[in-house]
């Protein structure tokens, strides 16, 4: 009686039927406090109306979540994801937003037999050689976006390209990305300071270049400011603007009008027509009142995933066997289309969004598919066969 | 390098300088004749942004929205000053610095409990969302030269009430010896209050014409803290002349640093070290400065404690 009452989490943690001899736990670490809250929320949320969807049970088993708040803070996650493996003796360490803190947890987890499922950060540094068998990403790689925006423009004989990112890694490799595909000429490579809020000396600089368009990875805020004062400045119909991470359902209700027509590069968008994106898009909208953004669909995924690997392996006492179950990434997946590569990233398609206002509700829409079965180029040095 | 370019950065650097030394005027005579170091300045640059944005929407009118911020921003810098500030005067540096330390964390949360921790994004009017190309070829941003122009008056207004107004000779006396100023029958207590909340609204100001450039978010006046401290200390403590001068300069110094130094190091290195090293020299170019200026000037441009 008492299940009916309590919300789906806690019934979840307090559902332990004397029948059951085996119960899943997953640990789920995401940013719930701070700014970037706005993004560990969604995922959470996508999380949790997955629940809903599978009645409950991953894999018809009682099912424990625990979620984590990682303040987006290495050492806070690294604590989180080690009580999580020795205390609460979790089978599956998920969520994860940032790259460097999926690499600070990375070792850990993965050393104590766990397995770790990415639902968002896709760094390289463990796509290649430090791959492992216990570590799964059902997100991307950081480089295949900016990969698909570079074939893009480069297809469409856009020359002279002025391109822009954050002076930090991530910015560094998606800049990389777009260049390892991009055969044109770059106007001009800028790198910004991390957390920068005016760019009007920057757009300054970019429109004495004279490009023939830009693109930039600006997450987050700085995305938005960046996009605000580019249209303050009169550009927006006078240079194209391309953008990988940075145009999405969490930017577009802050931009508005300032993004649309711009275009963006996601392996993801909320009109794709397959029937699991459809019943998690209305499902979202109907909890939550809003569209879910790229990192709502992947934790959803990750619910699926997880669901699918559990009832295949029969369960989660043989480790092997799940391991089999999870590499064939046969679930319902969002993205229509999903396989894994030998390093356990996607091999998913990449398509070129384009933000529009539909009767005032600003979204993204999917116009093409730029690269369709892409896997990322990391893939070849991981030493992982099977 | 294109000079049309220079000129159009010139432009940039003297807006940001403009807004930096609206948030270091207030800082430098607060520190100049109270002796007081407030931490917590950079919170009325978020108490003036915070309260603009709500009372734009409210009154549905840009301007109506601002011209009833700043009077609602003084009376937040009253309030802060008789109800917090007034007793540390006599204490020493090290409490003034933890108490209005633990007044950012107060205000960061107040906003938090009241806006929410998510960003507000705001947008302009019509009419000061346009371009004009006052250099040809090179339209530019309505509103940020109206930041620019804004700025300017301020000081001019600044300059006058210090210089020639019974309040600035006040002021300017205060900040060389407020004992005696208080010894000669001045209320000394109502001065204090007064300045620094005329210090506070053109804080508030400086967020209010922020926010619809960027966002308006939990503790967005602290980055620009630092730089007024950096600013006050270039100038002279206590000194607006030196606070003008100063402000303009890092504004310039950041504003071109930041996008002549990587394309200058180009020439020097290899490109991709000079991507790596040209944004973070940039962003130590103001400290250089800085560092350069007290060498030769120890106690800043424009000194106004000659004690």
């Amino acid at each position: 009686m008492s299940k009916r009452i309590l919300g789906m989490t806690i019934a979840l943690a307090m559902a332990t039927t004397p029948v059951a001899a085996e119960t899943v736990k997953v640990g789920f670490i995401t940013t719930l406090s701070g700014g970037a809250a706005i993004i560990g929320k969604p995922m959470k949320n996508a999380f949790e109306l997955g629940m809903e969807h599978v009645g409950g049970k991953l894999g018809g088993m009682d099912t424990e979540i625990i979620f984590g708040d990682d303040k987006r803070k290495p050492d806070v996650a690294k604590q989180l994801a080690n009580k999580m493996v020795k205390k609460d003796r979790v089978d599956f360490v998920t969520g994860i937003i940032w790259s460097n803190l999926l690499i600070a947890i990375h070792g850990p987890v993965t050393r104590s037999k766990t397995f770790l499922i990415s639902s968002n950060a896709g760094p390289s540094a463990v796509a290649g050689k430090k791959c492992s068998e216990d570590f799964f990403n059902v997100a991307f790689q950081n480089d295949m976006m900016p990969e698909g925006m570079g074939q893009h423009m480069s297809a469409k004989k856009i020359d002279n390209v002025y391109i822009m990112a954050p002076n930090y890694q991530a910015g560094k490799d998606m800049m990389k990305g777009f260049k390892r595909t991009f055969n044109g000429k770059i106007a001009g490579e800028v790198y910004t300071k991390l957390g920068q809020k005016d760019y009007q000396a920057e757009i300054s600089a970019l429109r004495a270049a004279k490009p023939t368009a830009v693109f930039v990875f600006l997450p987050g805020g700085m995305g938005i400011n960046f996009i605000k004062q580019y249209a303050q400045a009169g550009l927006s119909d006078k240079i194209p603007l391309y953008s990988a991470y940075t145009v999405d359902a969490i930017s577009l209700p802050a931009l508005k009008e300032a993004a649309v027509g711009t275009f963006g590069v996601q392996h993801w968008s909320p009109d794709l027509g397959n029937s699991v994106n459809r019943r998690f898009v209305e499902g979202y909208r109907k909890k939550y009142g809003k569209t879910p953004p790229f990192y709502a669909a992947q934790a959803y995924d990750t619910v699926m995933f997880l669901d699918n690997a559990i009832r295949k392996a029969g369960g989660i006492s043989d480790r092997a066997k799940l391991r089999a179950a999870m590499r064939a990434g046969d679930f319902p997946t969002t993205r229509g289309t999903f396989k894994f590569n030998n390093n356990h990233f996607p091999i998913q398609n990449i398509y070129l969004r384009e933000a529009v206002n539909d009767n005032g509700n600003y979204v993204t829409k999917t116009r093409r598919v730029i690269i369709s079965a892409h896997g990322d180029s990391y893939a070849k040095s991981c030493p992982m066969k099977w | 390098m294109d000079p049309l370019l220079l000129l159009e950065q010139a432009f940039n650097g003297l807006q940001f300088g403009v807004m930096l030394f609206l948030i270091a005027a207030g800082l430098t005579l607060v520190f100049g004749i109270m002796d007081l170091v407030n931490l917590a300045h950079g919170s009325l640059v978020m108490i003036g942004a915070y309260l603009a944005t709500t009372l734009i929407a409210w009154t549905d009118s840009f301007i109506f929205g601002i011209a009833l911020a700043l009077p609602a921003t003084f009376a937040v810098g009253v309030l802060v000053e008789v109800v917090a500030l007034r007793t540390l005067y006599r204490r020493n540096h090290l409490d003034q610095v933890l108490a209005t330390f633990g007044l950012i964390l107060f205000f960061n949360e107040v906003v938090r409990i009241i806006w929410g921790a998510q960003s507000i994004y705001s947008g302009l009017p019509d009419y000061l969302s346009g371009q004009v190309e006052i250099i040809p070829g090179a339209p530019y941003p309505v509103f940020r030269l109206v930041i620019i122009a804004v700025g300017l008056i301020v000081a001019a207004l600044i300059y006058t009430i210090v210089a020639h107004t019974r309040l600035g000779m006040l002021i300017r006396a205060g900040a060389s010896n407020n004992e005696m100023v208080g010894a000669l029958g001045i209320n000394i207590k109502s001065l204090f209050t007064f300045v620094f909340a005329l210090g506070a609204v053109f804080a508030g100001l400086a967020g209010m014409m922020l926010g619809p450039l960027t966002s308006v978010e939990p503790g967005i006046g602290e980055p620009l803290l630092i730089l007024a401290f950096v600013v006050i200390i270039i100038g002279g403590i206590g000194s607006i002349r030196g606070a003008f001068i100063a402000a303009i300069l890092i504004g310039m110094a950041d504003t071109v640093g930041r996008v002549f130094l990587p394309v200058l190091l180009r020439i020097f290195v290899s490109d991709a070290a000079a991507d790596t090293a040209g944004p973070a020299l940039a962003s130590m170019l103001i400290y250089i400065l800085m560092a350069a200026i007290l060498v030769v000037r120890p106690r800043g441009l424009f000194p106004a404690r000659t004690g």
